[in-house]
């Protein structure tokens, strides 16, 4: 007898999805569903009670709706009501609905709270596990905080039943994960480890699991574990197969548990206790001599599990790293599995030996089996496969083979999957860099994967060919002469422009005594390519004709000529006009001595990590990568801490070619054309921008940047001033304080917290400032910076934007409240005017902007005519609160602004008026 | 942990997804979409892993798959589970459905999504393997249908009663449904002998 029987299901349900079957079109789907959706949702609205069995029902539909993708909105409520059915059915279906549609933060999860607590107090175990299972699978914070006590109380308890603590386990390991906090482990622990002597597997894996992800978050907490998973492991690895009943899968005894008390034994490492350590060795030693007899059954589901333990042995072999005999073993083993004709296999055994060959024990012994892989690569028919065995070569490559491997992969990129080139280009850009004895190499090499695939070259990888030619002198002239021979090809990749371009204005006079690659030449074929390339080569190729200008005095008129032309100067593009328009009056204007000056060879670059292998880690994930790049000691020399160095500088900065022209000439470019703007000196108008905004920048020199946040509650406002250090080496006896004029003191109270002396390099610091507003004001607080920077003493002295206004709260009132209120502040002195000529445009919707920016409540249907504004506030500080009331009047025809402000207080009035009035 | 479990026709419609990870519905629909696109691309007898899609996280991500007839099972796995491990586990999955719809084809599967994902929960718990015994697993789902046997007996009887009444009306009772363009007589799935 099947154990579900198909005859007595609910029959609406199945009409309906035979309904949505045999409908023809996407739109009558739609449209049948919509029907019903009106239809549950009015059965739910409904004045009648529902039976469980049509909620039942209805709560089955809208689950199988969702699993064709459409939204459900609503059904929850209902879902809920079904959990406290003391029926099972219905109590299972509407756990189903909610452990697949609920989300962790819904607003139910109360109510559903309290039928899980029901449920597992109601010593049921159907019940129970229906819960658990609906922790497990919501698992939200709320979840955690109502039962994470609750559970290991179960899991321990000695009455619950096996599926129970089960579900136990593995609840808690869930709850753990999303909020380990609220999970104290501490009193349980001991109890939790003892489960691995569980009479039930069952229970055994599940505690397994379980204290894998403890043992991970404190190993030292869970050390006894290791004794007693050996324990278990050898008694299963070692029984014959009918003791273990059940949980023997096609002849192989309990392979999941087997896996899993492997994994845990990864946790930590080899035991200390040789007796202990003798029984593991002996374990593993068993795992690999199954390996080789004969099967006990043709079924692949034997190998499949047979082959899950051994390979989870090996991975523990591997981790372990310590039994040389084992660790050949485990290799020769893989070298088997690589031959296998099971594609998964041959798939797993290329993914354990890349972790294999970061062994020092078994380095060699990997490196034996390169043929394979290579023909792995070659004849594979799946890309996954292929994949592995390129992660497998990268992995086993050292100094020995890396040209025949460096080589095997570039033939593999011309036929390799699209999916996969960009990471070969890395990796082969990588292993050349790193294993190059003789630079040459490594130019060719990198010049031909630019032609192999030129499109999966990233930017970083030829900026490093170029990083790498200009800093070592042995190469320049091989690479000048190597690019111009690529670059004479018909068709070439604008890629490998970009990278002639700047080898050439370099290093081409390098090889212009050749007649052959005459500067006249050289300079033609760089054109040529021109026309064809995209504006950010363009400008590169600009970049390298003035180069030209200066390396080569005989071309300079050809050159000009070019800049001169109209296609240039005239050009549409803003940077490459710019370019074409200084260049050419650098070269007119310049002596030969200034453009050498201006137009020197770059300098070396600062070694610094691979922008390359930081491209790479982030392709692939962090954690996986820089075992394998940095896996044995040989690479660990070569590469001193470079895997460790801080994220490196985005791209732009590696090389200082795009889009500003080479840095060197920076600041000389300045003097040539003396038309350029001077640095910005401390502007005073600074203080009015920040009147109605709060965050900005408050100053700006090419040392130092000052920015600002600040946020004001009543009477109190806090400032976060950012101080930036804009220059690469450090500010020392750094210092900034607030000075107050000797009235203001006693109206506004500033403190500043105090900033550490030292701001490296490009780095920020944060400064606190806490104000407080004791009575209307209407100085301005300065800020005051000093530090050392290049030996010098630096002192900057900034207005603080903290201005009455800023102390206001908004107030909403009535218009007949308005208007009662300006009659009472009727006092000729409490009312201020002003008319002024409008300085920026006259809009209406920057007008409110500003006017809420200042930090009053604009009135809207106050004042008869629409286009007027009316503002109310009060101003707050420690002795007084100031009401205030605002009108201003635009005339846009000539174009001026009238603003009256009327408050209880004169000195209000004034100050508030003259802020305002400086922002329209 | 398992990310997610998915099992969709060759058509790529989907007949069950579990997500133990939460996404919004959109998302979801799109991963199961994205999945079915990579796997189905796949020959029969290349291997049965591969790298996750962007939407369910790259490449630390493994999706582990089986064909079988006409479904695909696709579990979504990170880096602490066995390949060959998740591997047995769809097989016992799917004798364990088996064993429960004698004979499991895709339509058991459409009709009876609620019962597949209590045998499922059975096995998986909050994205970690439960149980992988067959016969408890069961045993569980045994015990669960002689409650629902009961219950039906008692209480149900009024409700069937209605509804049979309600569907006398109906053009044809659901056992010769029309099932339009697609076959109704999936081929059944290999035997697990």
């Amino acid at each position: 007898m099947p154990a579900v029987s198909k005859g007595d299901g609910m029959r609406g349900l199945a009409v309906f999805i035979s309904d949505i079957r045999n409908c023809k079109s996407k739109e009558a789907e739609v449209k049948r569903i919509n029907k019903e959706l009106a239809n549950i949702r009015s059965k739910f609205k409904g004045d009648k009670a529902l039976d469980g069995y049509s909620k039942k029902k209805y709560v089955c539909k809208l689950l199988f709706i969702f699993l064709l993708g459409h939204d459900i909105d609503f059904g929850h409520m209902e879902a809920v009501n079904l959990l406290s059915s003391n029926k099972y059915t219905e109590k299972q279906i509407g756990y189903l609905f909610i452990s697949v549609l609920v989300n962790s933060n819904s607003d139910l999860i109360r109510l559903i709270n309290n039928a899980i607590k029901n449920d597992l107090a109601s010593r049921n175990p159907t019940f129970m596990n229906l819960a658990l299972h609906c922790i497990a699978n919501v698992g939200s914070r709320e979840m955690a905080e109502a039962f994470a006590s609750e559970i290991p109380r179960i899991l321990v308890a000695g009455d619950s039943m096996d599926s129970v603590k089960q579900s136990a386990a593995l609840c808690l390991l869930r709850l753990n994960r999303t909020s380990p906090d609220l999970v104290p482990m501490e009193e349980w622990t001991a109890r939790v480890v003892h489960l691995l002597n569980d009479q039930h597997l069952g229970v055994v894996t599940a505690a397994t699991s379980l204290i894998i992800t403890l043992a991970q978050k404190s190993p030292d907490d869970f050390k006894t574990s290791v004794s007693l998973a050996v324990t278990r492991l050898s008694r299963i690895v070692t029984s014959a197969s009918i003791d273990l009943q059940d949980y023997t899968y096609y002849f192989v005894a309990a392979p999941w548990l087997s896996v899993k008390l492997l994994r845990l034994l990864q946790c930590y490492p080899p035991p200390e206790d040789t007796a202990l350590r003798s029984r593991l060795t002996e374990c593993l030693e068993t795992i690999l001599n199954k390996a080789q007899e004969p099967p006990k059954s043709k079924k692949v589901q034997h190998s499949n599990a047979r082959n899950a333990v051994l390979l989870e042995a090996i991975a523990l072999i591997i981790h372990h790293d310590s039994e040389p005999t084992l660790l050949v073993r485990a290799c020769n083993q893989l070298g088997q599995f690589l031959q296998h004709r099971e594609t998964n296999l041959r798939y797993l055994a290329l993914e354990s030996m890349c972790t294999l060959a970061s062994s020092e024990f078994s380095h060699e012994a990997v490196k034996t089996h390169i043929e394979t892989v290579i023909s792995a690569l070659k004849t594979e028919r799946d890309v996954s496969v292929r994949q592995r065995a390129v992660d497998l070569l990268y992995a086993m490559c050292d100094r020995s083979n890396a040209r025949q491997i460096v080589a095997e992969m570039l033939g593999y990129l011309e036929t390799a999957d699209y999916s996969i080139r960009e990471e070969i280009v890395l990796k082969v850009a990588i292993l050349a860099e790193k294993y190059a004895v003789d630079y040459t190499w490594y130019v060719d090499t990198i010049l031909n994967l630019i032609r192999i695939a030129g499109d999966h070259v990233s930017e970083e990888v030829w900026y490093r060919v170029i990083q790498i030619v200009i800093n070592r002198d042995d190469v320049q002239g091989y690479a000048a002469k190597t690019v111009f021979e690529a670059l004479q090809a018909p068709a070439c990749h604008e890629n490998l422009v970009k990278v002639g371009g700047y080898i050439l204005g370099e290093f081409g006079n390098l090889i212009a005594g050749d007649p052959r690659s005459s500067p006249l030449v050289q300079f033609n074929l760089l054109h040529s390519k021109f026309h064809l390339c995209s504006v950010p080569t363009r400008a590169l190729l600009l970049s390298a004709y003035i180069k030209f200008i200066n390396l080569f005095p005989e071309v300079k008129a050809t050159i000009q000529d070019v800049l001169r032309s109209d296609s240039q100067l005239r050009n549409a593009d803003v940077e490459l006009q710019q370019r074409a328009v200084e260049y050419l009056r650098l070269s007119c204007i310049a002596s030969a001595d200034i453009l050498a000056t201006v137009l020197e060879e770059m300098p070396p670059f600062p070694e610094r990590e691979s922008s390359i292998l930081a491209k790479l880690k982030k392709k692939k994930g962090s954690g996986k990568l820089p075992e394998n790049v940095n896996g044995n000691a040989e690479l660990h020399a070569e590469e001193p801490a470079a895997a460790n160095k801080a994220s490196p500088p985005p791209p732009t900065e590696v090389l200082a070619l795009n889009p500003t022209p080479p840095a060197a000439a920076h600041s000389l470019l300045v003097d040539v054309f003396s038309d350029l703007s001077a640095p910005t000196a401390v502007a005073e108008d600074h203080l009015s921008r920040f009147v109605c905004k709060n965050n900005g920048v408050l100053y700006e020199s090419q040392l130092l940047q000052v920015g600002l946040k600040s946020e004001y509650r009543q009477n109190l406002g806090r400032i976060y001033v950012f101080y930036g250090n804009k220059t690469s080496s450090s500010f020392l006896s750094f210092s900034s304080w607030v000075s107050s004029s000797d009235v203001l003191k006693t109206q506004l109270n500033v403190h500043a917290k105090a900033v550490e002396p030292v701001i490296e390099g490009g780095a920020q610091v944060q400064q606190v400032l806490n104000i407080e507003c004791v009575t209307d004001f209407s100085d301005v607080p300065v800020l005051n910076v000093q530090f050392r920077y290049a030996g010098t003493l630096q002192n900057i002295e900034v207005k603080l934007p903290v201005m009455l206004n800023k102390f206001f709260q908004p107030t909403e009132m009535t218009s007949q409240d308005f208007f009662q209120r300006w009659k009472q502040l009727g006092a000729p002195q409490q009312e201020v005017q002003k008319i002024f000529k409008a300085q920026h445009p006259m809009e209406t919707d920057a007008a409110k902007a500003k006017l809420l920016g200042f930090g009053v409540a604009l009135l809207e249907g106050v004042d008869p005519n629409p286009a007027n504004f009316v503002g109310a506030g009060i101003i707050h500080s420690k002795s007084a609160q100031v009401g205030c009331l605002l009108r201003l009047e635009p005339n846009t025809h000539a174009q001026m602004y009238r603003l009256t402000l009327r408050t209880s207080r004169d000195s209000v009035s004034q100050r508030l008026c003259q802020l305002l009035s400086e922002q329209f | 942990m398992i990310k997610a479990i998915l099992i969709f026709n060759n058509h790529g419609k989907p007949r069950l997804s579990k997500f133990y990870e939460h996404y919004n519905e959109d998302t979801e629909q799109q991963i199961i979409r994205e999945t079915f696109h990579l796997v189905s691309k796949r020959d029969e007898n290349v291997c049965n892993f591969l790298e996750g899609g962007m939407l369910i996280g790259g490449s630390d991500y493994k999706l582990i798959y089986r064909h079988y007839a006409t479904l695909y099972f696709v579990f979504c796995v990170d880096s602490s589970e066995s390949e060959l491990g998740i591997l047995d586990l769809i097989q016992v999955f799917v004798e364990t459905l088996d064993k429960c719809f004698e004979n499991v084809c895709e339509l058991d599967l459409i009709f009876h999504v609620d019962k597949v994902h209590n045998i499922l929960a059975e096995m998986v718990m909050g994205g970690m393997v439960l149980e992988t015994n067959m016969n408890e697993i069961i045993t569980q789902v045994d015990a669960q249908n002689k409650m629902e046997k009961a219950e039906a007996g008692i209480a149900g009887a009024p409700a069937r009663a209605v509804s049979a009444v309600k569907n006398m009306n109906l053009p044809e009772m659901p056992r010769n449904i029309n099932i339009g363009d697609i076959s109704i007589k999936v081929p059944n799935l290999p035997s697990f002998k």
